[in-house]
């Protein structure tokens, strides 16, 4: 871990960069309720629509809500809702990938058929078909991320399943009676691991952007909570030409954190598994 | 080609019968009844509404015949009528469609302009000045997402310079010019993030080429740097990034569901929306169908343009 940390630090110094915002990302998420000067929805009418001051950093909104404890807050959310969809994301895409990848014959085409369907469809058209059917909230919104992401991503979990199945290795395992189940977990999954670490990373910034999306559509997680989507959208547009901060602060947030963990995705990629360089 | 135009054509069947059986389950897969949601959400219905809901949705069969009849009916162009409106979805599909595929195309056509000729930039000047900037340039592109993009040239214009977008939709049969002029910016902005996308690859894909022994041998007969680029490397380098622009149809066509809200462009995306608010399940499922099926179409499209691209794929 530190020796990989010093060479991504000595190889990549700008994969290093995202990695310490990442980190900072990370953070302030988990600390965001001692961090935030204020509450994520305390009311402050007295201060409403103040421009960015000592007071108020990132400014006051309508209802005079301090813009920095919400971006902080909203830092809470995408953590939570990142790395669970994420996360979950990379279990369906092992799932999916290694079963496909390793069956290989009929299985293999029937569900690469079926992976073929689900990618001709625009992820926000099926999320937001899916947040019509299960209705907004946090745990639909990471679950249907999760599916989304999951099956789009299974196909390079697939692909490096396949040439892992081909070596020397798996065959002598095989000829030695190992079961099924073992030669997936001894086997071949730690050979895929460097692939589902960059999987991984590369999601994070993709769900991250996604949720945003769902929650500036008014689809994501229902206001108040201050998701950096939501603070961009709704009332707070109504209000953003008396006080144009609104419209800097949750999108800066959002680019920075998304720009931290694509750099970082990449240098991990370049370092774990340079056989997906230019691949994304 | 028609060999392979035939063989690409056949694929497509299997594809679309699974996307059918996804839209089909995605509204009937769910946890409780979407009759119970509908009722739920729209305080116009009232419970003695259910049986006619349910027979318009045709719920009172067996999953099997439901899709038989669905899928039938989809098929011969009838989705449905809209809930609601009580108007065939087809119909208001068809009516919106031609938006969001302006939109789409013109976006995917800035993203082509400024990605290809950018990266190819990048690749015959590697590792200069210019190639690290617009190298950089890109990855921070593919981080702003579209809606902020579009929400700074909202405010801050018509704050600086008292500049606002035009936001009522002129259709492209009246008034081309104007439609144009307003398609573009939503364009542009949807084409933004592509543009980096296709330029990576463009410079990726180009550097490769170059390294061939067939540029060197044009080099070595004499000739200029325009015509090695432009007429021995460009056109090699190209088919991978045609079948990234392939797989970025999707994504387009998503986005736009974005852009057309925050421009209020009358399209699918809009459409899709007012329905998810209005929780008017065929319109959803109908726009969800043909919105995959546009895709597929365009991806085959794609799929068929490498022959004329690359003469391999012709006589494979």
């Amino acid at each position: 871990m530190i020796n990989f940390s010093v060479r991504l630090a000595r190889e990549k110094p700008l994969g290093a960069a995202g990695a310490a915002i990442c980190l900072l990302f990370l953070l302030c998420g988990i600390f965001a309720a001692w961090l935030a000067p204020y509450g994520m929805n305390e009311i402050n009418l007295v201060n409403r629509m103040k421009a960015p001051s000592m007071a108020f950093p990132f400014g006051t909104d309508y209802l005079g809500r301090d813009q920095l404890s919400r971006i902080l807050y909203g830092a809470q959310l995408s953590v939570i809702i990142g790395f669970c969809a994420a996360g979950l994301a990379t279990v369906v895409s092992i799932l999916i990938g290694v079963v496909s990848g390793y069956a290989g014959g009929r299985t293999d085409m029937l569900i690469q058929r079926f992976v073929d369907a689900w990618q001709s469809f625009p992820g926000l058209v099926i999320l937001i078909v899916a947040v019509a059917v299960l209705g907004p909230g946090m745990p639909q919104v990471i679950g249907v991320l999760a599916l989304l992401f999951g099956i789009a991503g299974s196909r390079i979990i697939r692909g490096a399943v396949v040439s892992v199945r081909e070596n020397m290795y798996i065959h002598a395992a095989q000829s030695v009676g190992a079961g099924t189940q073992r030669i997936l977990w001894r086997h071949v999954l730690p050979n895929v691991m460097p692939v589902v670490i960059v999987l991984f990373t590369s999601r994070l910034g993709a769900t991250i952007l996604a949720e945003a999306a769902l929650s500036f559509l008014g689809l994501g997680v229902p206001p108040p909570a201050p998701t950096w989507g939501g603070m961009l959208s709704g009332s707070a547009r109504t209000y953003m030409h008396q006080g144009p901060w609104l419209a800097l602060a949750p999108g800066l947030a959002l680019t920075i954190v998304v720009y931290a963990v694509n750099v970082f995705g990449d240098a991990l990629r370049d370092l774990l598994d340079p056989r997906m360089r230019g691949s994304r | 080609m028609l060999a392979y135009t035939v063989r690409r054509l056949l694929a497509l069947i299997p594809t679309i019968f699974f996307a059918s059986l996804i839209v089909f389950l995605s509204v009937r897969l769910i946890p409780g009844s979407i009759i119970d949601l509908m009722l739920a959400n729209n305080p116009l219905a009232v419970e003695k509404d259910r049986p006619a809901i349910e027979a318009a949705l045709g719920l009172d069969k067996p999953l099997h015949t439901q899709y038989l009849h669905w899928a039938g009916s989809a098929l011969r162009g009838d989705l449905g009528r809209s809930l609601w409106q009580d108007t065939p979805v087809m119909h208001e599909i068809l009516a919106r469609l031609p938006v969001t595929l302006e939109l789409a195309l013109l976006a995917m056509v800035v993203s082509i302009i400024v990605g290809i000729p950018i990266g190819v930039y990048s690749a015959i000047r590697q590792d200069t000045a210019g190639d690290y900037v617009t190298r950089s340039f890109a990855i921070l592109l593919l981080a702003i997402p579209s809606f902020w993009l579009a929400t700074l040239i909202m405010v801050f214009p018509s704050i600086w310079w008292g500049w606002a977008p035009e936001l009522t939709y002129v259709p492209f049969t009246r008034d081309p010019v104007t439609n144009l002029k307003m398609l573009l910016l939503p364009a542009v902005i949807l084409g933004t993030a592509l543009s980096a996308l296709n330029m990576r690859l463009m410079r990726t894909t180009m550097l490769e080429v170059l390294r061939q022994d067939y540029i060197r041998t044009a080099w070595a007969k004499g000739l200029g740097e325009g015509m090695v680029v432009t007429r021995h490397a460009l056109r090699n380098a190209l088919i991978p990034v045609v079948t990234l622009l392939g797989l970025e149809v999707a994504g387009v066509i998503g986005g736009s569901v974005i852009l057309e809200q925050i421009f209020v462009l009358p399209g699918l995306g809009l459409l899709l929306l007012e329905a998810v608010s209005t929780r008017d399940y065929p319109v959803i499922t109908g726009i969800f169908l043909i919105v995959g099926v546009c895709v597929m179409l365009i991806n085959l499209l794609v799929d068929l343009s490498y022959g004329l691209l690359d003469p391999k794929v012709r006589y494979r």
